[in-house]
C-alpha cells in the first residue's frame, strides 16, 4: 500500500465516521456518566473503528458499527468496578405511567401544568439525570432505542444479547425513566404531590 | 374508549403501542392499529403523549463535542496512520 492509498483510507474513514462524532459522544456521556471518560471512550472507539475499518462491509450499517465498538469498549473497559444491582425496580409502574400520573393530577386540580408544559419545563440536565439513573443495561437500552433510533434488531446485535432480553429491557427502562422524570417533575413543583397528605 | 368498527380493541391498541412508536410491527398489524387510532381520540391522545416524550428525551440528550475532543481524534488517527505506514511507502 501506498502513502497515498493510506491517506486516502484515513482519510476515507474520517469522512464516514466523524459525521457520527456528536452522538457518540453524547452516548459515551449517558454511560460514563463522566466527561473525562466519556472522551477518553470515544477517542478510544475511533482507533479501534480506524484499525478495523479493513473489515467493515461498505453498504452495511456504519452508526451501528461503530456503536458496537462503544459498547463493547464501555463494557470492557470503563464501566463502574462497583455497579449497582442490575434490577429496573419497576414492578409498581403501570404502561403509560407518565401519561396517566399527569393525568390524574390534572383531574384531582393539583396539577399546575398541561402535560405539555411539563416536558417544556424539563432542562436537558433533568432528562440526562433521569436517564443515568437506570441501571446499566437499561440505560443503554433506552439509549439505543429512545435516543438513537436502532431497531431492536441492531441493539440486540450491538449489545449481544437475545432480542427478547432487549425488549424486555427497553420496556423495564423506559418505565424507570418515566418514573425518573416524574419524580423531576414533582421535586421542582412543575406538578402537585402525588402525595396530597390526606 | 372508542367504538369504531377496527378490528383491535384500545387493551391491544396499548399493549403495542411501543412496537407502534418503535416501528416494529408489520404492515398489516400497523394498519390496523393506526385505523384504531383514526377512531378513538383517548388512545391518540396516549400515543400522541409517548411519542412526544421520546422526542423530549432524544432533543435533549444531546452534548456538544468539546473541540478539544475534535482534535485529540484527529492527531490520534494521523498518529495510528503513521504507526501503521512508518516508513511512509
Amino acid at each position: 500500500m501506498t502513502m497515498v492509498q493510506a491517506m486516502a483510507d484515513q482519510a476515507h474513514f474520517a469522512d464516514l465516521a466523524m459525521e457520527h462524532m456528536p452522538s457518540l459522544y453524547s452516548a459515551a456521556l449517558r454511560m460514563t456518566r463522566n466527561p473525562a471518560d466519556a472522551e477518553d471512550l470515544v477517542q478510544e472507539t475511533f482507533l479501534k473503528a480506524y484499525r478495523a475499518f479493513g473489515r467493515f462491509e461498505e453498504g452495511t450499517n456504519l452508526k451501528a458499527w461503530l456503536y458496537k465498538i462503544l459498547t463493547n469498549t464501555f463494557i470492557n473497559s470503563y464501566r463502574s468496578a462497583k455497579r449497582r444491582p442490575e434490577k429496573a425496580d419497576v414492578e409498581d409502574v403501570e404502561d403509560l405511567y407518565l401519561y396517566h400520573r399527569l393525568g390524574d393530577l390534572q383531574a384531582t386540580g393539583t396539577g399546575r401544568s398541561a402535560e405539555d408544559e411539563v416536558f417544556d419545563h424539563f432542562t436537558d440536565d433533568e432528562v440526562k439525570q433521569a436517564l443515568e439513573s437506570l441501571p446499566e443495561s437499561f440505560r443503554i437500552a433506552v439509549l439505543l432505542a429512545d435516543v438513537e433510533g436502532f431497531s431492536y434488531k441492531e441493539i440486540a446485535e450491538i449489545t449481544e444479547v437475545p432480542i427478547g432480553t432487549v425488549m424486555s429491557r427497553i420496556h423495564r427502562g423506559r418505565k424507570a425513566l418515566q418514573k425518573a422524570l416524574l419524580d423531576y417533575a414533582v421535586a421542582r413543583g412543575l406538578v402537585g404531590s402525588t402525595d396530597t397528605g390526606h | 374508549m372508542g367504538t369504531g368498527e377496527s378490528d383491535v380493541d384500545c387493551k391491544e391498541t396499548i399493549e403495542r403501542l411501543y412496537h407502534y412508536l418503535d416501528g416494529e410491527l408489520t404492515d398489516e398489524r400497523r394498519g390496523e392499529i393506526k385505523h384504531h387510532l383514526d377512531d378513538c381520540p383517548p388512545c391518540l391522545d396516549a400515543f400522541d403523549f409517548e411519542a412526544e416524550l421520546r422526542q423530549v428525551v432524544a432533543d435533549r440528550c444531546k452534548d456538544r463535542v468539546p473541540d478539544s475532543l475534535r482534535q485529540r481524534i484527529h492527531e490520534a488517527l494521523l498518529q495510528a496512520e503513521r504507526d501503521r505506514h512508518p516508513s511512509g511507502a
